[in-house]
C-alpha cells in the first residue's frame, strides 16, 4: 500500500509539486498523466526518497519513509526515465551491481538475475555488453534492474520513451504480469494511450497539481461530450450559422476548422441525425462524416484548457 | 552495508579496466612522456651529454689565435666548428649554433702587448643565442682560461713572445703617464722574462703549457649513496605520475557527474544506502586505482630505466597511499564544481595543470624564483613530488616521508570535507 499526502516541493520560485495526494493498493496500477513539466517526475522522486519534500508525507505499507538508508526503501523499485545502466558492462554485471545495492549476492543474486532476465526476455543476452543492445532491449533491462529485489511497489517514470512498438508491447506484457502478481504500479507517462491501456486509475497533473484523479470511465464522465463529429462541407462555411446550431438539443459545441465542421455531442444516437438533418434543411451539403470518441486528450483539454501534446 | 559497498567499489574498478581511454591516460601516456622527459633530463646518468654547438672564427691566424681555437675544440662540453663572421652570426640567429667566438685580426700581437703593458686590450666577440644564457656563461669561462693559457705560453716560450718582450722593453720609457716608480719594476720584470727566454728554460720548466689554473676539481653527484648515479627518469616519472593520477581524479569527479546525468545516481539513491556508502565507495575505488597507477608506472620505470626506491620502501608506499587518498578526495571535489561534465572538465584540467606545474612536476623546482619556491608549499603536488623524489633517487629514510605524507593527508581531509559539504545529494526532479 502506497499513501502519499499533500506533497509539496519547490525549487526557488518554481513550485514543482503542489499538494499531491494519492493512494495505491496491491495489484493496482495508477497512471500519472501530464505534459512535460507537470511535476510527474518530481512526484516519483519524492516517493522514491530521492528528493526531500518541503511538506507532506510518503507512507509505504503504513510506514513513513525517512532517511536515505531507511529499509522500507527495499519495498520500492524505481525505473528511471533515463537508461540508468552501465553501457560498458554486460547485462549480468549491471544486474549483479543493482542486486548488491539491496544486499543480494551469491546464489540469491544469481537466482534473482536469472528470473528477471527471463521475465524481460533477455536471458540469452545476459553476457552481452549493454552498449550492444537495441534501445528496446535497454529499456527492458532498465525495468529488470528495478525488479531484482522483488519490490512490492514499482515506480515507473516514462519507461517506454523512445522504444519501438514491439518493445513497448513487450514492456506492457511484463507490467501486466507484475500487476497480476499483486504489485502496485505507479506509472508516469505523457502518452494517453498507455495510461488508457494499463491504468486502473489515472491522475492528471498540471503545473504541479492534481487536476483529476479517477478511473478512466470516471474521467470520461467529467466531459460534457463523449463524441466528436467531423463533417466535411461541400461549400465551406458559406451561410453556416454556428450560433443557431449550438442551440439544438444534444449539441454541446460547434466550430469550423478549415472547411470542416466539428461538433461535440453527448449522445451519438440522437445527436448525429439531428445535426445531419439540420444541415440538409439549410442547404449545407457534405461529402464526409466521421466520429471520434473523446479521450484523455479531450479530458486534459477540458480540465486545463490546453492540449496535452502541445503543453 | 558491506555487500553494496564492495559491489560499488568493484564496479568502479571494473569500469576503469574496460575503458581504453582510462588505461591509455593512466599507463601508456605517463610512461611515454616520463620516458621522454627522463631521457632529456639526463637519463640514467651515464648517457653522453649533448655538447654546446660553438662556431670559431679565426681572423688573426697567429700562433696564439690558432692555439686558442685548438684548446676550445678540446673542451669536452663543446662542439667547435670553424666559420666566418657572416655565417657565424646567421647560424646563431637561426639557433643552429649557441655561441660564436670571433678572434679579430692582430689579436695575438695586441694580446701579447696587453699581457705585460697597459696597452689597449684586444676584443674577442662572443655572439650568443639569448635563449641560452647559461651556455654563453660556460663558453665565456672556458674561453677565458684557454686565452690565458695560449697567450702566456706564447709570451714565455714562443718566438712571437720573445720579440714582443724585447719590443715592450724598448717601449717602457715611452709609455705615457707611467710613473717613474713603476717603470723600474716593469723593466726588471721584462728583462727577467727576456733572460728566461734566452736561456731556453721555459720549455723544461713546464711553461710550455702557459699559465694554467692552480687547481683541479672533483665533481660528485650526491645521491642515495656513493657510486649511485642520479637517474633523471626518477624525477620525470614522479612528475608524470603526479600529473596523470590527478587526471584520474578528474575522471572520478566527471564520472560522478555523468552518473547523475545518466540517471544512475537516481537508482543508487533509490536503494537504502547511506551517503557514506555512496560517496565512500567511490573514494575508496578512486584511491585504489590511483595507488595502482602509481605502482605500475614506477614498476615500469624500475624495470626499464632502473629507477629504484633507494630510500624507505615503507615511506614510498606511504607517500603513494597518501597521494592516492588526496587524489580521491580531489575527484570528489571536482564532482561538486560544476553541474555538467563538460563545464567541469575544462576547469579541472586547468587547475590540475597549474598545480602540477607549480609542484615542480614538469621542470625542477630549483629553476623557480625563491619567492615562488616558498609559495609552492601550499600546493599538494609539491609535497607529492618531494616525497617521491626523497624516497627514490635521494634515498632518504622514512622520516623524510613523514612530512609529505602528513601534508597530503591534510589536503585529502580538506578536500573531502569540502566535497561532502558541497555535494548535491538530491536529484533533479
Amino acid at each position: 500500500m502506497l499513501q502519499v499526502d499533500d506533497l509539496k516541493k519547490s525549487y526557488g520560485n518554481l513550485v514543482a509539486v503542489n499538494g499531491v495526494s494519492l493512494r495505491a493498493g496491491a495489484g493496482e496500477t495508477i497512471g500519472l498523466l501530464g505534459p512535460n513539466g507537470a511535476g510527474k517526475t518530481t512526484t516519483v522522486a519524492l516517493i522514491a526518497g530521492l528528493v526531500r519534500p518541503d511538506s507532506g508525507s510518503v507512507e509505504i505499507e503504513g510506514r513513513r519513509l525517512q532517511g536515505d538508508s531507511d529499509s522500507i526503501k527495499r519495498r520500492i523499485g524505481l525505473v528511471p526515465q533515463d537508461l540508468a545502466l552501465f553501457d560498458e558492462l554486460t547485462a549480468e554485471a549491471n544486474l549483479q551491481l543493482f542486486a548488491a545495492l539491496y544486499d543480494l549476492d551469491g546464489a540469491a543474486a544469481k537466482r534473482a538475475i536469472g528470473e528477471t532476465l527471463e521475465l524481460v526476455g533477455l536471458a540469452d543476452r545476459a553476457h552481452d555488453r549493454v552498449k550492444d543492445y537495441s534501445g528496446g532491449m535497454k529499456r527492458r533491462l532498465n525495468l529488470a534492474a528495478a525488479l531484482l529485489h522483488d519490490p512490492q511497489i514499482l515506480l515507473l517514470d516514462e519507461p517506454t520513451v523512445g522504444v519501438d512498438p514491439q518493445s513497448r508491447n513487450a514492456i506492457f506484457d511484463n507490467l501486466e504480469i507484475l500487476k497480476g502478481s499483486g504489485k502496485t504500479l505507479l506509472y508516469t507517462t505523457h502518452y494517453m494511450e498507455e495510461a488508457e491501456r494499463l491504468c486502473d486509475r489515472i491522475i492528471i497533473m498540471d503545473h504541479g497539481k492534481v487536476v483529476a484523479n479517477d478511473t478512466l470511465q470516471g474521467l470520461y464522465r467529467m466531459l460534457p461530450v463523449t463524441n466528436l463529429l467531423s463533417v466535411e462541407l461541400d461549400n465551406g462555411q458559406d451561410g453556416l450559422r454556428l450560433d443557431e446550431l449550438q442551440t439544438l438539443p444534444g449539441i454541446h459545441s460547434a466550430r469550423l476548422e478549415a472547411g470542416t465542421l466539428r461538433v461535440g455531442v453527448q449522445d451519438m444516437a440522437t445527436g448525429t441525425p439531428r445535426l445531419l438533418q439540420w444541415l440538409v434543411e439549410r442547404g449545407h451539403l457534405y461529402h464526409h462524416v466521421a466520429s471520434e470518441r473523446a479521450n484523455l486528450e479531450t479530458v486534459f483539454l477540458t480540465l486545463t484548457g490546453r492540449s496535452l501534446r502541445d503543453s | 552495508m558491506m555487500i553494496p559497498f564492495r559491489a560499488l567499489v568493484r564496479k568502479d574498478i571494473l569500469l576503469f579496466f574496460v575503458d581504453r581511454r582510462a588505461l591509455l591516460m593512466s599507463f601508456a601516456i605517463p610512461i611515454a612522456i616520463g620516458s621522454f622527459f627522463g631521457y632529456v633530463l639526463g637519463g640514467q646518468g651515464d648517457a653522453a651529454q649533448s655538447k654546446i654547438p660553438v662556431l670559431a672564427v679565426d681572423q688573426d691566424g697567429s700562433a696564439i689565435s690558432r692555439d686558442i681555437v685548438t684548446r676550445l675544440s678540446g673542451e669536452k662540453a663543446l662542439d667547435v666548428k670553424p666559420s666566418n663572421p657572416a655565417d657565424a652570426r646567421a647560424a646563431v640567429r637561426k639557433g643552429a649554433a649557441t655561441v660564436a667566438v670571433i678572434v679579430p685580426p692582430n689579436f695575438g700581437q695586441d694580446a701579447g702587448r696587453a699581457f705585460f703593458g697597459p696597452q689597449q686590450k684586444p676584443e674577442i666577440a662572443v655572439l650568443f643565442d639569448p635563449s641560452h644564457t647559461a651556455e654563453r656563461a660556460m663558453v665565456t669561462g672556458m674561453l677565458a682560461g684557454d686565452v690565458m693559457q695560449s697567450v702566456s705560453k706564447e709570451m714565455f716560450t714562443g718566438q712571437t713572445g720573445r720579440a714582443m718582450v724585447k719590443d715592450s722593453l724598448a717601449q717602457v720609457e715611452q709609455i705615457p703617464g707611467l710613473p717613474d716608480a713603476d717603470k723600474k719594476p716593469l723593466e726588471d720584470l721584462l728583462r727577467s722574462v727576456d733572460r728566461w727566454n734566452q736561456s731556453g728554460q721555459g720549455d723544461s720548466a713546464g711553461l710550455s703549457r702557459g699559465l694554467t689554473m692552480p687547481f683541479t676539481t672533483r665533481e660528485e653527484a650526491v645521491t642515495a649513496r656513493q657510486n649511485t648515479k642520479y637517474n633523471g627518469y626518477a624525477h620525470a616519472f614522479a612528475g608524470m605520475v603526479v600529473q596523470f593520477v590527478l587526471f584520474l581524479g578528474i575522471d572520478v569527479g566527471i564520472g560522478l557527474l555523468q552518473q547523475r546525468q545518466r540517471g544512475l545516481w537516481k537508482r543508487f539513491r533509490a536503494a537504502p544506502l547511506s551517503r557514506g556508502v555512496l560517496l565512500g565507495s567511490r573514494a575508496v575505488s578512486a584511491a585504489i586505482l590511483a595507488f595502482l597507477v602509481v605502482q605500475v608506472n614506477f614498476l615500469f620505470a624500475r624495470l626499464v630505466f632502473g629507477v629504484k626506491v633507494e630510500g624507505s620502501m615503507l615511506g614510498f608506499l606511504g607517500v603513494s597511499a597518501a597521494f592516492a587518498l588526496m587524489t580521491a578526495a580531489f575527484g570528489m571535489l571536482v564532482a561538486t564544481v560544476g553541474k555538467t561534465p563538460e563545464a567541469t572538465r575544462g576547469l579541472s584540467i586547468f587547475a590540475v595543470l597549474i598545480v602540477v606545474m607549480l609542484g615542480g612536476a614538469w621542470i625542477p623546482m630549483f629553476l623557480f624564483p625563491q619567492w615562488l619556491q616558498k609559495l609552492t608549499v601550499v600546493v599538494p603536488t609539491r609535497w607529492a613530488m618531494d616525497g617521491f623524489e626523497a624516497m627514490t633517487w635521494r634515498g632518504l629514510g622514512l622520516q623524510a616521508a613523514a612530512a609529505p605524507i602528513a601534508v597530503l593527508l591534510l589536503f585529502a581531509a580538506g578536500f573531502g570535507v569540502l566535497a561532502v559539504a558541497r555535494f548535491r545529494w538530491e536529484v533533479e526532479g
